[in-house]
């Protein structure tokens, strides 16, 4: 007989195969997949933030910065497009936060603990559906880029970057599912996600070099992991050194997956 | 009594609570809940808001953990069991728990995978329920364009898909009009013909008589008083009697009369004047009889007469002295006087 012969009662094993947290993962990202066909509307900010922006910061501050580089509009495009992949799977991995406070808002989240599945199966489908979402925004910021003029010179160099990206994504996620799990709304979970990225994204390597910053500025632009991302993420995909960027990147996933992975799922067992 | 044999400590009881504690801060949500459950039966828990109704529900689906104390549900510990208690129960919250963008069958499919059925098995649960509480027209459509009533009855289908043992139900029908309210009761009576056990959660004594054969009134997180729901009713006073005179003026003439009388040996008859009417405590058939019998004799004729039950305010008044502690918006205040006699 198949694997999934209900156990009687009584006689029932604690402990979930791997089989169950597959079929559970399934089921809850079926759900989140419906949400999309239900309310396309709620793909707008994945296909029309990487159009906006791109279009934004090439066509507004291409010019002038670009100058600035030695290279033009031209060169801008080479420059920005990198780091436009950095700070979009940033902006996008705010949605388990808001997601979950939904969750929790709406009592579904109530309906999920109390059936006998592993918690960890909800965390693990929201995050794999906001992760395919940001790969959507990412193909669609890439074709953007391509209108505008940006030349990718390697297409290993382009997938290294999306990797690093999706992986450093995967680390802030942590810090917005805690966000999800201790704020009360969604609104809130959004408002304080714009104010942990918001400096983070400006007071980086994205959208202009750094040389030009007061050298305070600086020391927080270089630690910053989002100017290390779309440093190394640049190097991958234009050429430039990479390596120490990649690892100091990569040190930033490890150590706030590390803190924050172990806080996100804490607050979400013993949440009340 | 059947007993299952693989119920560890199932001596006929579904639900066993002991001594439970828990506290939110400086609040005593439960301050030494004791409860017992007998399996195949409603246990209504009744008592304001705040009482401690959702905690209780909430420990003993295990989404919350108590201080102190312990709970089993169908022999299953809620701090050593967790995974298989939630394997027999169902529960239906306060505010509808479903999934507001997924149409109705996805819901259930969902819930019915979820809960390891086979996809064949879950859809067709998922098509036998929606029909079953009459959704199935409803049941592509998104579960945000249902009414209320609709998204209870979902709720309700949605806790019956694992075929639980022992269901809760917690104020299932706070918040609908009395139609919908009366669909509500109806589908719970049914489940419980199938021998699913119910712990129900209400603030309505109405609620309470129509659904539960045993009663548990709960206040600041303790149980003031637990019984057969006839036992308890004869304590609190049974029903009221509202007689309205027709003629207005001979409102007072007609409370004295009935005060007089004695029938009931209960409280003394009450004059309502903001609808003109008298309210006389009965505990029988026979002395509601005598009342009407009264008032006939009396000669006076009546523009309506109708039987009440008491309301939550009024339980709470008769069996502690004081009135519900939390503010009862939904139960209306009544202005009255006592008749000087």
């Amino acid at each position: 007989m198949s694997a999934a012969t209900v156990t009687p009662p009584g006689t029932a094993d604690a402990r979930i195969p791997l089989r169950g947290h597959l079929r559970h993962t399934g089921a809850l990202i079926r759900r989140n997949l419906l949400w999309i066909r239900q309310d396309p509307e709620s793909m707008f900010d994945a296909l029309l933030m990487p159009i906006v922006f791109t279009l934004l910061f090439v066509y507004v501050f291409g010019g002038s910065i670009g100058q600035a580089l030695g290279g033009g509009q031209d060169g801008y495009v080479q420059y920005v497009i990198p780091g436009m992949i950095a700070m979009m799977s940033m902006t996008l991995s705010q949605g388990v936060g808001t997601g979950f406070s939904q969750d929790f808002n709406s009592g579904v989240m109530d309906r999920f603990r109390s059936l006998p599945i592993g918690r960890g199966s909800v965390l693990f489908a929201k995050i794999s559906v906001e992760l395919t979402r940001m790969l959507f925004a990412t193909a669609v910021l890439m074709i953007v880029a391509v209108l505008v003029g940006f030349h990718i010179t390697s297409w290993t160099g382009l997938l290294g970057a999306v990797a690093l990206s999706t992986v450093f994504a995967s680390s802030i996620m942590w810090v917005f599912l805690t966000l999800g799990v201790v704020l009360k709304s969604a609104q809130s979970v959004q408002a304080m996600g714009f104010l942990v990225l918001f400096p983070l994204q400006f007071g980086s390597s994205i959208f202009a070099p750094t040389q030009s910053m007061p050298g305070w500025l600086q020391h927080f632009t270089d630690y910053n992991p989002l100017s290390t991302l779309a440093d190394a993420a640049r190097g991958l995909m234009v050429g430039g050194p990479v390596a120490h960027d990649l690892w100091i990147t990569l040190g930033w996933s490890v150590a706030i997956t590390a803190v924050m992975a172990p806080i996100a799922i804490h607050k979400f067992r013993t949440k009340s | 009594m059947t007993r299952i044999d693989d119920n560890p400590s199932g001596a006929g009881s579904a639900v066993t609570v002991r001594g439970l504690v828990k506290h939110y801060g400086e609040t005593r949500a439960l301050d030494g809940v004791d409860l017992d459950v007998r399996e195949g039966t409603v246990m209504g828990v009744l008592g304001p808001n705040g009482a401690g109704k959702t905690t209780l529900v909430r420990i003993l689906s295990t989404l919350i953990t108590p201080d102190t104390g312990s709970a089993t549900v169908a022999g299953y510990d809620v701090l050593r069991q967790p995974r298989q208690l939630r394997r027999v129960i169902g529960l239906t919250g306060q505010y509808a728990s479903v999934d507001e963008k997924l149409p109705g069958w996805e819901n259930l499919y969902m819930i019915g995978r979820l809960l390891d059925l086979p996809r064949k098995t879950a859809r067709a649960r998922a098509d036998e329920l929606l029909e079953r509480f009459s959704l199935t027209e409803a049941a592509k459509r998104p579960t945000s364009t249902y009414s209320g009533g609709m998204r209870r009855r979902l709720d309700l289908a949605a806790s019956m898909i694992g075929r639980p043992q022992v269901l809760f139900l917690d104020e299932p029908t706070t918040g609908l009009d009395p139609r919908t309210r009366n669909e509500v009761w109806a589908e719970v009576t049914s489940m419980v013909g199938e021998g699913v056990t119910v712990l129900l959660t209400t603030q309505y004594m109405e609620e309470a008589e129509q659904l539960a054969s045993e009663l548990t009134v709960v206040d600041r997180g303790k149980v003031i008083a637990g019984g057969a729901i006839d036992d308890l009713k004869a304590k609190v006073g049974g029903r009221t009697l509202r007689v309205r005179p027709a003629d207005p003026l001979r409102l007072r003439a007609l409370a004295a009369h009935l005060d007089g009388l004695g029938i009931t040996g209960l409280a003394s008859t009450v004059v309502d004047t903001e609808t003109g009417s008298c309210l006389v405590p009965i505990l029988s058939d026979d002395q509601l009889t005598a009342v009407v019998g009264a008032v006939t004799a009396l000669g006076v004729t009546i523009g309506s007469i109708t039987t009440e039950l008491p309301s939550l305010d009024e339980v709470f008044l008769s069996l502690t002295g004081h009135r519900a502690s939390a503010p009862q918006d939904t139960v209306p205040a009544e202005t009255r006087e006592e008749v000087a006699v």
